[in-house]
């Protein structure tokens, strides 16, 4: 396993702007689920600086040409998660922010779980558990096979790695030397049920994703720094994927929904909304 | 008569089509069953052995297609509709990627492998997901032109292949339409709409009724889905009563769809040949044939029981 280190010092100016788009995709997160009345909080707010470096930093995409055959891909296999993709495509600048309070509304494209059909900037439709990653790898299969130089990014979430097909398609990225792809697995430590330990132990995610034949880097998911060096490290093996194992807080940002399983998926009332907003300014 | 599975000729064709058009090629460790072997052969570097792991096949595929490239995954039509149902529904089918499976080794005539791998569901799984199009042909002639039309149409398309070498009905200008039903013998008496390896069975079953006086009208309809409904409601109004026949269980498949679209529009008597509510068992085919009913003596009885329903 490679060492957790930060190889480099982002400078000021870099960190504060991230930290501020980090705040509006949280902002974002919040404002779709209250006016949803429902949806995911918790693992939207757990993966929302890492969203934030993606949609900034580090995908090669054009919100003008959201179907560049040679643009990055990413792919949400965690789909519950949509509010934090859809914030930060609205941060993109792929729709209006506004647009997000129509979260999960009757008429509205932003359903509950991604849809590729009708959102622009989706690369792939998700929700049910396991399935993303496994297109993930079809979409790396087609650019090494047609040499083309973009990359494919998916988050997967801890407690969606207890599905075996998250394991098959760890294996089939492997056999197939997909380095241009790379799994962010979201470790939050908490699923619906418990903790993940209680609920079925998926872990150790790094013995078991080396032993798979993966290029494994563990980090914490909420530090800019540490997310701009895996990536780095990432994009220099160029022989096996890579797994980004990002310790995370499920919640994080927003005090009383942080480390709590009951904010999996509920929607904060107009109070908790409120301080929400007021904690994330 | 010359007689050929058309998982014989599924292989074949995607040999042939891939030096015309560009695409890829999955299978499940099946290969040498499925015949993708003999795309494999001419072309590796567009075949992808999956192993044997359905579900991540057919997401992959999905992700395939969704960069686009156009792809067929393959496996036994049990592990691929079966297996894989959802990730088919909700990979493929809800956001229409245009990926094909190809679904060997269906219905009963998989023979001596028994019960786990005679698939006679797959038909009614596939039926109920939007947009999906179904195609069932009847030999080889059919299978290979239903390989290019499903290459050619862009979507999501669920092609059922045979292992046991069936009849070839058909001559060289067959003309393929994914949709439209092919009207094999005029009749006006009774019509028997069969699907797959039933079809030359109700072409024997139509010389039987014949020589008793009845007039048998014998429809080919290799597309499930999108039916044919012109076509059937032309027929139930023009013969008063149909007998379907189908390799597949007599729930959700090829009888089914004829009821429900005959029963809307013009509700004549609807009586199906197919798999009864129940498993398939080790057997040489012909036996199994036999043993469940796929013969064109059912076909034959099931029409007479329907002309007696006849007002």
């Amino acid at each position: 396993m490679q060492e957790r280190k930060v190889d480099s010092v982002m400078d000021k100016e870099t960190l504060l702007a991230l930290e501020q788009t980090a705040l509006r995709i949280r902002r974002g997160i919040i404002e779709g689920v209250y006016n949803a009345r429902c949806g995911h909080p918790g693992g939207s707010l757990s993966i929302a600086d890492i969203m934030a470096y993606l949609y900034t930093k580090e995908l090669r995409i054009d919100p003008k040409n959201p179907k560049d055959e040679n643009r990055d891909r990413f792919v949400l296999s965690k789909g519950h998660t949509a509010p934090a993709l859809y914030a930060a495509l609205a941060e993109r600048g792929y729709f209006d922010v506004e647009e997000l309070k129509t979260l999960r509304k009757i008429d509205s494209r932003l359903q509950g779980h991604p849809d590729m059909k009708h959102i622009p900037g989706v690369d792939m439709t998700t929700g049910s558990l396991g399935l993303g990653i496994s297109a993930a790898c079809g979409m790396a299969l087609v650019g090494k096979t047609e040499n083309k130089d973009f990359r494919v990014y998916t988050i997967v979430g801890d407690g969606e790695s207890e599905e075996g097909q998250v394991w098959e398609a760890a294996m089939f990225a492997a056999h197939y030397k997909l380095s241009n792809l790379c799994a962010i697995i979201d470790f939050n430590g908490l699923q619906i049920d418990g903790t993940v330990q209680e609920v079925m132990n998926p872990t150790p995610h790094d013995k078991k994703l080396e032993a798979f034949g993966w290029n494994v880097i563990v980090i914490d998911g909420h530090s800019f720094e540490e997310i701009e060096a895996a990536f780095a490290k990432a994009k220099a093996c160029t022989d096996r994927p890579t797994a980004i194992i990002a310790k995370t807080v499920k919640g994080k940002g927003v005090s009383f929904m942080e480390n709590q399983v009951g904010w999996h998926g509920k929607a904060p009332n107009e109070e908790e909304y409120k301080l929400a907003m007021q904690e994330l300014n | 008569m010359e007689k050929k599975a058309t998982r014989e000729s599924y292989g074949a064709a995607l040999a042939a089509l891939g030096e015309k058009y560009d695409f890829y090629v999955l299978d499940a460790d099946l290969a040498a069953a499925t015949k993708t072997s003999m795309f494999a052969k001419k072309f590796p570097e567009r075949f992808f052995d999956c192993g044997i792991a359905e579900g991540n096949m057919i997401s992959t595929a999905a992700g395939i297609a969704a960069a686009g490239k156009s792809v067929f995954a393959s496996s036994f039509a049990m592990f691929a509709a079966g297996r894989a149902f959802e990730q088919i529904r909700n990979s493929i089918g809800y956001p229409h990627l245009n990926v094909k499976i190809g679904a060997t080794h269906a219905g009963i005539t998989v023979g001596e492998d028994g019960a786990t791998h005679q698939c006679n569901e797959d038909i009614a799984l596939m039926r109920t997901i939007p947009g999906m199009v179904i195609l069932n042909p009847a030999d080889d002639v059919e299978a290979t032109a239903a390989v290019e039309a499903a290459l050619l149409y862009e979507g999501p398309v669920y092609l059922r292949f045979g292992r046991y070498a069936v009849p070839i009905i058909n001559g060289e200008g067959y003309k393929f339409e994914i949709g439209k039903g092919v009207t094999l013998r005029e009749g006006k008496d009774v019509t028997l709409v069969a699907t797959g390896l039933m079809v030359h069975l109700a072409l024997e079953a139509a010389e039987m009724l014949e020589k008793e006086g009845i007039s048998a009208r014998v429809l080919n309809i290799h597309t499930i889905k999108p039916l044919d409904d012109a076509l059937l409601i032309k027929a139930a109004k023009e013969t008063g009563a149909i007998v379907t026949a189908e390799e597949h269980s007599v729930i959700g498949g090829l009888g089914s769809a004829v009821a429900e679209t005959t029963s809307a529009v013009c509700p004549v008597p609807v009586l199906r040949v197919g798999v009864e509510d129940t498993y398939g068992r080790s057997g040489t085919v012909p036996a199994l044939l036999e043993a469940y009913g796929l013969t064109a003596k059912s076909i034959y009885e099931k029409a007479k029981a329907a002309l007696a329903l006849k007002k």
